[in-house]
C-alpha cells in the first residue's frame, strides 16, 4: 500500500516544512517497499518534490480560492488515499496541518496520531513515539487500525534529498458543506514564524519594558530568527500574545534557541524543549534555565545582547 | 443559543511527569488535577457570550468520578449544568465519538473544545466531533464574536492570523486570544454555593472501542551540565555555536 503526503504551499511557493514530510514520506514508502504520492494545492511548480523522493503528485487547481481550506483538502486528499490504495497520510506539524489531520482521519477511517517524533518504530501494527505531556515524555503508541495518519512534529526528522522520477496529474477539487469564509489574511509579513524558524530568540521579564525589545530584535534580524516571549511578558501587553512561548503557548522545535532573560520556569521549558541547542543569558547563575540549557552567560542582558548582535553583525558581513 | 464546553481534566502545569508499571502507566501520585487551560479560555469566552446574548452553558467530561472536582469548578465558574460520561477516556478518537453521542441529542448551536489538551497533546477530538456531527470546525480559535446571525472568527496561522465569517452551528478549538489570562474568571464564594444545587448528571458510555492504544512511555534522555561562557568572552560563545554546535 501507498503513502501520501500532503505539501502545504504558501502563495503558491512548497513549504519548507512540507519537503520534512515528503522526506519522511520517501523513507517509509522505501521501508513498505511502496510508492510516494503527494498532493498539493494550488502550488506553482510541483517538479521541486522530484528532489525530495515523490514518485507521484496530484497537483490540485483550487482556482479562485486561495485560502487553506481544511474541509475541501481533506475531502480531496482523502479521495485520492481511497483511489490509490493509500493506508499511511503523512501531513506536517504546522497550525494548517494540525488541523486537517484530524478532520482527514475520521474521514479516512484512520487512527491519527499526532506530534510523531521519527519513523515508525514498526509496521505491523504500526507503532510510533510520539511526543506527550509537552515534551516532558514520549509514548509508544499502537494503531488498533491498519490504516493511519500522522501529523510529524517539525525539525524531528529533516529534510533528505532523494532524486526521484515524477509523474504530475491534475486532480479535482472537491466541495464541502461547510459555511465558513476566510474574508482575510493579517500576517506579519517581513517576519519569520516561530513554527517555521531554525532560530528562536526569546525575552523574559529580564528585559524590564517592551521600550528595550529591540534587544531581542536586532539579534533576531541578524540571525534571521523569529521572536519570541515568556507567558507574564505577552500577559502584560508587552508582546503579542502570539509570541507567547511554553506549556500554554506555542510549542518551539527550532535548531537554536536564546532566552534572554527568562529564568526558566517549568512551564516554560516544558515549550521548549524539543529545541535542538538551547542558550541562556540571564543575571542569575541560580536561574533554572541553566539547567536546562546547552550553553550560558551569567550576565547582564543590556551589556551582552548588544555585543553578541554586533560581533555576529561583524561575522556575517565578512 | 446553547453552548457545549468540553473539559479536559490534565495534571497540573508544574507536576512532575513520571510513570509506574515498567512505564505503562502515568504515575498520579501527589499529581493535582486542573481544567485544561485551553478548555478554560473557552469557558470563559462561553459565559461572556451568555452574558451579552444569553445562553445556557453545559460543560462535559468523559472520565471517571476523579474529575467531577474540575467540573464543580466549572460551575461554580458560571456553567449552568454539567455531564460526567462515565468511561476512561482511552484515545482521542474513543473521546470523541462519546462527546458526539450525546451531543447528538441535544442540538447544541456552539461547541467549544480547546486546541489541545496539555497531557497527551492528541489536538484531535474539537475534528473529530465536529465530522461526527457534521459541523463545521475551526481549530486554534483566538477571536469570536455574535453579531446577528453572523459568527466573527479569527485562527491563529503560522506567523500570523486569519479573518473569518461563519453562522451556527458551529465547532471551534478555543486557546489563549479568545480571552485573556486577566479575563479568567476566579469562583467566589456565592459560585461555589450556587455550583452545589447545580446539576451535575452522569451517563453511561456507548459501546465503542479506541483505535489506538499506549504500550509505553519514556521519558527524554538526561542532559548533560550546560557550558558556561564568561560575560567577557563573547567569542567564545559564537565560536561554540558556530563549530561545537553547527547551530549558526
Ligand atoms: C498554569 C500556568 C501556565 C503557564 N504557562 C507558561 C507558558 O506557557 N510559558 C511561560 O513562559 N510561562 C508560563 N507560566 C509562567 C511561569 O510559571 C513563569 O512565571 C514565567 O515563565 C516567568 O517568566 P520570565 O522568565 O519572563 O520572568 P521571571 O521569572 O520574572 O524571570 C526573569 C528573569 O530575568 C532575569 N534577569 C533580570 N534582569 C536581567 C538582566 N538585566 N539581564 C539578564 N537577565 C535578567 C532574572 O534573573 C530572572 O531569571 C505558566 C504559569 C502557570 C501557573
Ligand atoms: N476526556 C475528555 N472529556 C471531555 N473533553 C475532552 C476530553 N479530552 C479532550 N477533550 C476536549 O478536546 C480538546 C482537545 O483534546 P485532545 O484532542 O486530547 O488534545 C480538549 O481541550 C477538550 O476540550
Amino acid at each position: 500500500m501507498s503513502v501520501l503526503v500532503y505539501i502545504e504551499t504558501h502563495e503558491g511557493e512548497i513549504k519548507k516544512s512540507s519537503l520534512e514530510v515528503a522526506s519522511y514520506g520517501r523513507a517509509i514508502a522505501d521501508a513498505k517497499k511502496n510508492s510516494l504520492i503527494a498532493v498539493c494545492f494550488g502550488v506553482k511548480d510541483a517538479s521541486l518534490l522530484g528532489q525530495y523522493g515523490v514518485d507521484k503528485v496530484y497537483a490540485i487547481p483550487t482556482e479562485n480560492d486561495i485560502h487553506f481550506n481544511a474541509e475541501r483538502y481533506s475531502n480531496t486528499l482523502v479521495q485520492i488515499a481511497t483511489n490509490d490504495s493509500v493506508d499511511l497520510i503523512v501531513v506536517s506539524g504546522s497550525a494548517n496541518g494540525r488541523f486537517l489531520g484530524p478532520i482527514a482521519a475520521v474521514k479516512f477511517e484512520a487512527t491519527y496520531f499526532s506530534n510523531v517524533v521519527g519513523l515508525p518504530l514498526s509496521y505491523k501494527p504500526i507503532e510510533v513515539k510520539r511526543s506527550c505531556f509537552t515534551n516532558k515524555a514520549f509514548s509508544h503508541s499502537i494503531s488498533k487500525k491498519d490504516k493511519v495518519l500522522i501529523s510529524l512534529s517539525s525539525n524531528s526528522f529533516g529534510i533528505h534529498e532523494n532524486i526521484s522520477e515524477i509523474t504530475q496529474i491534475d486532480g479535482n477539487y472537491l466541495a464541502s458543506t461547510s459555511n465558513l469564509k476566510v474574508m482575510s489574511i493579517d500576517k506579519s509579513l517581513d517576519k519569520v514564524s516561530i513554527a517555521d524558524a531554525d532560530i528562536v530568540v526569546s525575552g523574559g521579564r529580564g528585559l524590564k519594558g517592551p521600550e528595550n525589545w529591540h534587544l531581542i530584535e536586532d539579534l533576531a534580524t541578524v540571525l534571521g530568527a523569529a521572536t519570541a516571549c515568556s507567558k507574564p511578558v505577552s500577559d502584560m501587553g508587552w508582546r503579542p500574545h502570539s509570541e507567547h512561548v511554553g506549556q500554554t503557548g506555542k510549542p518551539v522545535a527550532s535548531n537554536l534557541y536564546i532566552a534572554i532573560g527568562v529564568s526558566g520556569a517549568i512551564q516554560h521549558l516544558a515549550g521548549i524543549n524539543s529545541s535542538k541547542v538551547k542558550v541562556v543569558i540571564n543575571t542569575d547563575p541560580e536561574a533554572p534555565f541553566f539547567k536546562a540549557a546547552d550553553y550560558g552567560i551569567v550576565g547582564d542582558a543590556f551589556e551582552v545582547v548588544p555585543e553578541l548582535t554586533s560581533k555576529l553583525k561583524a561575522l556575517k558581513e565578512n | 443559543m446553547k453552548i457545549l464546553v468540553c473539559i479536559s481534566n490534565v495534571p497540573d502545569t508544574t507536576s512532575k511527569i513520571n510513570f509506574v508499571d515498567q512505564n505503562k502507566t502515568f504515575d498520579m501520585q501527589g499529581v493535582t488535577y486542573i481544567i485544561n487551560p485551553n478548555d478554560e479560555f473557552g469557558l470563559t469566552r462561553a459565559i461572556w457570550l451568555k452574558q451579552k446574548d444569553g445562553a445556557t452553558v453545559t460543560v462535559a467530561s468523559v472520565g471517571d468520578a476523579s474529575c467531577e472536582a474540575i467540573l464543580r469548578k466549572c460551575l461554580a465558574i458560571g456553567a449552568d449544568s454539567a455531564i460526567r460520561i462515565d468511561a476512561k477516556p482511552q484515545d482521542g478518537f474513543y473521546v470523541a465519538t462519546q462527546l458526539a453521542a450525546y451531543a447528538q441529542k441535544e442540538a447544541f448551536d456552539l461547541i467549544i473544545t480547546g486546541r489541545e489538551s496539555i497531557d497527551y497533546n492528541g489536538g484531535m477530538v474539537g475534528g473529530m466531533l465536529a465530522k461526527f456531527l457534521e459541523m463545521p470546525y475551526l481549530a486554534n480559535c483566538i477571536h469570536l464574536e455574535k453579531e446577528g446571525d453572523t459568527i466573527h472568527l479569527q485562527r491563529e496561522i503560522d506567523g500570523g492570523k486569519e479573518i473569518l465569517e461563519g453562522s451556527l452551528p458551529l465547532i471551534i478549538g478555543a486557546q489563549k486570544g479568545l480571552v485573556e489570562e486577566k479575563d479568567l474568571i476566579i469562583p467566589n464564594m456565592r459560585g461555589i454555593m450556587q455550583a452545589r444545587q447545580k446539576p451535575l448528571d452522569v451517563i453511561l458510555p456507548i459501546e465503542s472501542n479506541p483505535f489506538s492504544l499506549i504500550n509505553s512511555y519514556e521519558k527524554p534522555p538526561a542532559k548533560g551540565p550546560v557550558k558556561l561562557v564568561d560575560a567577557n568572552n563573547i567569542d567564545q560563545l559564537i565560536d561554540l555555536l558556530q563549530n561545537e554546535a553547527n547551530a549558526l
